[in-house]
This record gives C-alpha cells, sequence and structure tokens, in this order.
C-alpha cells in the first residue's frame, strides 16, 4: 500500500470480497533525516504523508496495517543500481528494479513468512491461470494504465503468488471504487517522477552519490569532430535534445554514449533509428525461452509504441530483435518487452 | 483472544480508574482555580489525587506537581532547572546514554543553546557506570539526571549512590521513574533525588497525566508560561477527571507491586527460559543486573525485530522491540548499543514487558508461536532468486 489510490482500492476491493487483508506499506527511505534538515520531503512516493494515507486506508477498510522498513535493499538493489547504470552512460528504469528485487522479492518473501497466500498490489496488469496450470501476464485493461512494461521479470513462481486487483478495471472505475468506499485518496494524483527523485533533477543525484560520475569529456559527431563539451556521461540519454549546449544548423540528438571514452556521440535525428538491439537478463514468462524467431511485438520505452519485431533467444538469458522499422533512441538500459498483442511474453535489458 | 506484553509502552485502564475517572467529568468538572463551589469539588478531588500519588514515592503531596506526562515532567526538571541555575554560573548537565528520548533530546537541545553535556556510557550489563558518573561530575555541573529503571531492558539505576555525588559537588539530581513507579519500590527519600518523573499510564492510570515530585527549596523556571496553578510550576487549567484516575490509579499500584511483582517475575523467567531453550541464537539483555520484574530483552540471531514484531502481531501477540517512541526508523536501540552490543545483536531484539491481566496461558502461546516465526523468517529464500 503506497498511499496511493491504486493500491488503496486493491486492498479494499480483496477486503469486500471476504479475503484476510493484511496492508504492508514499504519504507523506502529515512524519513527523519528529510524533516531534521528541513528539506523538501524526499519523494513523492513512500513518504512520510503517504504513509499516513496508506494507514488512514487501512483504518478504513478495518485492516491491520504495518509499515515494513526497506531502507538498506532500496538503497542496495534500487538506488545503487539507478546511479551505477548512468556511470555507465545507460538509462535505468528504476520502478522495474523495484518490482523484481523489493515487491516480488523481498516483500513476497515476508508475505510467505506470514502465511499469506497472494501478495496483492496496485499495479495495471492481469494474471491468467490456464488450464495446464502455468500463469499468463497481460496488459492492464486500462491501455493508457498498463505497467506490464515495469513487470516483464515476472516468474511463474512469482506470478502464482501475484494479485493485481485492479488490473482489469479502468482507472476512472478505480476512483470510483474509491469514492463509494470513502477511501480519503480518491483524489489523489498519480505519482509522476522518479519517487527518490522528486525534482527530476537525476544528474545531481547521480553526482551526489558517485562524484566520479562528473568525469568532463567531448561531444563529438559521427565522424569524431569535436563539437563541445560536457560535465559527465550521466548527465545523457540516448534521443535527448534539449541540454547539448551546442549550437547547430539542425536539431542534433544523443545518438551514442561511449562512457570509456567520456564521449557523447550526437548527430541528426535521422541516425536516431535502429533496427536491431540485444538484450540481457531476459526473462520469459513461461518460463522456456523459444527455440526460433518469435514474432512479437516490443517495447523499448514505457511511452513507447509497441513495434512489430522478431526476437530469438541466443544464449541464456540473452536475446536478439530485429524490428520490422527502424525505432527511434533505442536506449541501454531501458527494458524491451515483448508482447503478443496484450500478453506479455518476456523481456530482458537493452545492451 | 490477544496477548498484550507491551506494558511498558503503555498499559490498560482499571476498571475502577475508568469508573472514578466517568464519575468526575460528569461531576467534578468545576476549574479546580475558582472559588466557588464547583472549584472547590475539582481542587478537593485533586488534592485526594495528589496524597494517593504521593504515597507510591514516598513523597509529601505539597512537593508534586502534576503535568501532562512524563515527558513533561521531564522537560520540567531539565529545562526548568537549567534556566533556574543559569545565573549561578553552572552549565554543565550529566545524564547517561540509556535514557529516554524524552532526557536525551532535551538535554540535547539544551546543548544545542551553549549548555555541556556529559552522556555517561554503562556497562555491558546495562548498568550506568558510577566510577563514570563520578568523573564526569564537576564544580560546574547543574544538574545530574538518571533513570531509575530502563524502559527498554528493566535494568535499575544505583540512584541513591548517584544522588549523592551530584550533591557533593552542589549539583541537583533528577530521575526518571516513570518505568519503576508501580513496579518496584520507589520511595524519593531513600533515592535521595531532588526531582522525580512519574507517568499515569504506566500503571493503569490515564495517558496525559504524569508528576514531577520537587524536592522542597528546589527552585524551577517553569518552560511554560501562564497561569499560576500547581504553584506556578506548571500553568494550565487542571485537567481534573484525567488526574483523580492518576490518584487511582497510584493508590491501587501502592497496595499491589509488592505481590504483583513476584508474580510477574515468575511468567517473565518462564518465558525466558522458553525462549532460550528452544530457539537457537538468543540471549538476554541486562538479566544479570537487577531488574523491574515485569521486564526481558531478548536478542535472537539472523532475524529483524520489525519482521518478528508483525508476525507476532498477526499470531495475535503484542510486544515491541524497545521504545515506542522509537520505531519507524530501522536505528537500533540506543540503550542495546550503549551496552556494547555487537551490530547483528541489536537487531533482533524483541521487549516482552507483562502486566496485571497476564497469566501462564500468555507464557504458552508465545512459546508456541515465536520457535516457528523465527524459524519462518530464518528460512527465508527469495522467489527472485536475488538476494
Amino acid at each position: 500500500m503506497s498511499g496511493g489510490v491504486d493500491s488503496s482500492v486493491a486492498a479494499a476491493l480483496l477486503a469486500e470480497q471476504g479475503h484476510d487483508v493484511i496492508g504492508v506499506s514499504m519504507q523506502l527511505y529515512d524519513n527523519s533525516q528529510v524533516t531534521e534538515s528541513g528539506q523538501r520531503a524526499f519523494g513523492t512516493c513512500c513518504t512520510i504523508d503517504d504513509l499516513y494515507d496508506a494507514r488512514r486506508v487501512a483504518a478504513t477498510i478495518g485492516i491491520p496495517h504495518y509499515i515494513v522498513n526497506f531502507e538498506s535493499q532500496f538503497g542496495e538493489h534500487v538506488i545503487s543500481n539507478f546511479v551505477r547504470e548512468y556511470v555507465t552512460g545507460r538509462t535505468p528504469i528504476p520502478c522495474s528494479h523495484c518490482n523484481s528485487d523489493l515487491k516480488f522479492a523481498e516483500l513476497l518473501d515476508r508475505a510467505r513468512a506470514y502465511d499469506a497466500d497472494r501478495l496483492a498490489t496496485g499495479h495495471y496488469a492481469r494474471i491468467v491461470r490456464d488450464d495446464r496450470g502455468r500463469y499468463h501476464l497481460y496488459r492492464g485493461a486500462d491501455n493508457s494504465k498498463d505497467q506490464t512494461y515495469f513487470l516483464f521479470s515476472l516468474t511463474q513462481e512469482q506470478l502464482a503468488r501475484a494479485s493485481f486487483p485492479v488490473g482489469h478495471l479502468d482507472k476512472d472505475t478505480v476512483r470510483e471504487h474509491a469514492r463509494r468506499l470513502n477511501l480519503h485518496v480518491t483524489q489523489k494524483p498519480d505519482s509522476q517522477e522518479i519517487c527518490f527523485v522528486p525534482d527530476g533533477d537525476y544528474a545531481s543525484f547521480v553526482e551526489k552519490r558517485a562524484p566520479e560520475a562528473a568525469r568532463p569529456g567531448t561531444i563529438v559527431d559521427n565522424d569524431g569532430r569535436v563539437l563541445g563539451t560536457h560535465g559527465g556521461v550521466h548527465r545523457f540519454t540516448i534521443g535527448q535534445r534539449k541540454g547539448l549546449g551546442l549550437s547547430s544548423t539542425e536539431p542534433l540528438y544523443v545518438l551514442e554514449i561511449k562512457p570509456d571514452a567520456a564521449q557523447v556521440v550526437v548527430g541528426s535525428r535521422g541516425h536516431l533509428g535502429r533496427t536491431q538491439l540485444t538484450a540481457s537478463e531476459v526473462n520469459w514468462i513461461s518460463g522456456e525461452a523459444p527455440s526460433d524467431w518469435l514474432r512479437v511485438s516490443a517495447q523499448i520505452r514505457h511511452r513507447h509504441e509497441a513495434a512489430p519485431a522478431k526476437v530469438r533467444s541466443t544464449e541464456k538469458g540473452h536475446a536478439e530483435l530485429e524490428f520490422d522499422m527502424p525505432q527511434s533512441a533505442v536506449t541501454p538500459g531501458q527494458a524491451v518487452v515483448f508482447y503478443n498483442g496484450d500478453e506479455v511474453l518476456g523481456g530482458g535489458w537493452i545492451d | 483472544m490477544r496477548t498484550y506484553l507491551d506494558h511498558n509502552a503503555t498499559t490498560p485502564l482499571d476498571p475502577l480508574v475508568v469508573d472514578r475517572m466517568a464519575q468526575a467529568m460528569r461531576e467534578t468538572w468545576g476549574n479546580a482555580s475558582s472559588i466557588h463551589h464547583f472549584g472547590q469539588q475539582a481542587k478537593a478531588a485533586l488534592d485526594l489525587a495528589r496524597g494517593e500519588v504521593g504515597s507510591l514515592i514516598g513523597a509529601d503531596a505539597s512537593e508534586l506537581v502534576f503535568t501532562a506526562g512524563g515527558t513533561e515532567s521531564d522537560n520540567l526538571a531539565i529545562r526548568g532547572a537549567a534556566e533556574a541555575l543559569e545565573p549561578s554560573g553552572r552549565k554543565h548537565l550529566v545524564t547517561s546514554a540509556i535514557e529516554h528520548e524524552a532526557v536525551l533530546n532535551t538535554m540535547k537541545a539544551l546543548q544545542r543553546r551553549g549548555w555541556r553535556v556529559s552522556i555517561v556510557p554503562v556497562d555491558a550489563s546495562g548498568i550506568v557506570s558510577v566510577d563514570r558518573v563520578r568523573e564526569a561530575i564537576t564544580d560546574d555541573t547543574a544538574l545530574v539526571s538518571v533513570m531509575h529503571a530502563n524502559n527498554e531492558i528493566g535494568t535499575i539505576q544505583p540512584i541513591a549512590a548517584i544522588s549523592a555525588l551530584a550533591h557533593e559537588k552542589g549539583a541537583l539530581m533528577h530521575t526518571d521513574a516513570v518505568q519503576s513507579a508501580g513496579k518496584i519500590a520507589v520511595d524519593v527519600r531513600a533515592l535521595g533525588v531532588d526531582m522525580l518523573t512519574i507517568a499515569g499510564h504506566k500503571f493503569y492510570g490515564p495517558k496525559g497525566t504524569g508528576a514531577l515530585w520537587v524536592k522542597r527549596g528546589v527552585r524551577l523556571i517553569s518552560p511554560v508560561t501562564g497561569g499560576r496553578q500547581e504553584r506556578s510550576r506548571r500553568a494550565g487549567t487542571e485537567n481534573v477527571p484525567a488526574l483523580v484516575g492518576f490518584g487511582v490509579a497510584a493508590g491501587i499500584a501502592s497496595r499491589k507491586w509488592q505481590t504483583e511483582g513476584p508474580r510477574l517475575a515468575a511468567l517473565r523467567d518462564r518465558l525466558e527460559t522458553g525462549i532460550l531453550s528452544t530457539i537457537s541464537g538468543t540471549d538476554r539483555n541486562g538479566a544479570a543486573s537487577p531488574r523491574v520484574p515485569n521486564t526481558t530483552n531478548i536478542s535472537i540471531d539472523r532475524v529483524e525485530s520489525e519482521s518478528m514484531l508483525i508476525g507476532l502481531d498477526l499470531a495475535g501477540i503484542a510486544v515491541s522491540s524497545g521504545s515506542a517512541c522509537s520505531s519507524g526508523t530501522l536505528e537500533p536501540s540506543h540503550v542495546l548499543k550503549a551496552m556494547g552490543l555487537p551490530h547483528a545483536r541489536t537487531l533482533g531484539s524483541i521487549r516482552f514487558s507483562f502486566g496485571t491481566a497476564n497469566t501462564d496461558a500468555d507464557v504458552d502461546r508465545v512459546l508456541e508461536a515465536l520457535p516457528a516465526l523465527v524459524e519462518k523468517l530464518r528460512s527465508l529464500t527469495t522467489v527472485g532468486g536475488k538476494k
């Protein structure tokens, strides 16, 4: 229970259906440090206010509520990974790591220790169990809110213990339920930013934790001509146009980041398209990698419209993928997720 | 059916306390400072309560200042004495490393305002070192504040000896007796202190009630300014019904603590033996020292307090990992840290604190639930495969 409307309604619906529900919120940062320094609250979710909201919702529903402290795990799995990725010129997705390494790992373990049959969350995704007892993952019924892009790493074992009670609803219906159930979070806005960088200033966040990231380098064009300088590769992501500090007759985009040489390669929009990519730590939801090329639609960003492609498993945990048409800004560190219609087949991290 | 083993956090109200408070809320609603009939009724009720509370700690009723709880009493004692003594040139305070936050954070607040504060360590058994107190006290020490019984491990501190040291150097002595009053003998003269804090909700009285005993002749400047209630030491209209409850609870505690103590100690000892013999990697904290009879603190290897507390609560057993005031952070207990326990051992500690309603059945329930829970938590392997 993040204190937001989705997980609140998820809990309330389960309780209404007669399930024995235990409310759990994850405390991911040391909130006391934030308040003592008088700074703006650290984070846009899981702040003290959000924990308070979750507790109030649990009281309204009439279920117990606990705060579990995952500060060290969050720092280890999510924040340090986030920093490391930027330092190495990649663009990470902390939400996916939070799902795979915290919610559906540490928190799921806790749930098992307390004899809970399922871990329910407010994700917009659907789980279907087929006749053979295998679990399938589908996009949320509200495609505009779908969160399966962040859930590609779930295994059969995790899906068997997961439940997404609002996955078959659209956001308006969820808010309607919240109103009907008298949950005070009915009008709470969706969280937008990466929760631990509320001001969106990733560069400063990374530099504070990895001062070595601020290694100056050059901005070059495709032919290696130096066009300018920069204060560290962590300040860039593939496809970025703003903040390059270059004057040019045509708009320039980041095409490639070379962390070892501290080089950022820029070029025209036309050079941004790519058809091929490889991925690591690939998970196949069914538990079995396909034996041959497989037709899929592939999504390479949260806000990317999945595009036709073919994918095949290479060595274990790796895959190569070829889009039918070039896709703009294939970004290392982001996930590539394979779909068949609304069904998630799997995914991995773009190399 | 739930088992409550967190009486050091707070206690349920004694039914007689509830009755008398309800009666006072209906009938004794006057302002105790008023001259008329209603005021006199209220004043009489306060006087009665003051007598009962005084009896519990061997104090003269006229030396008791009613407050809204232990924290306020501690603040009044420390800030009040510090301000009164400031012109004398004494700018030094002494306290211990295992105090409740009400004392520690008040000391730190004064430190930020220019006071020197010495925090005396404890030994591995959870007892404040008298020798280190002797070394800490100087000629410009204004006040020494050391708790009587520790809230987390229950150890009883050598207050009389420390009082004598403080007085040798002309310093005042305060003790926070919130966790000892109603559990063991608390006598202000025997302890030799100048000020003593107690709180009603630790012995079946209402929350929001407390008292500071101030020895006659000790000057305090109250941090709260206002009317002249409580001999100008605590401004604000008295909460008469709550203080009536405080008095009733103190009266009951005075009559019961001597028989109740051994009974609770027997339950506590059975629980300790049971846990230590059925769960590997367990150890008691502070158990070699004199302790209040109702408290035990046990470290359990390779499990986090938080996960045990939740698991036990789901099994209907309410315990805590230390002070209720410090929950929400993952900071290990400052008390266990001060005792020099290894970090790992501070992370998996549980405090069990017994009270009037507890019986052998409660001990049985814990001994049934806890070993299985610990085993489950220790055997966790991550489904996701990453750990």
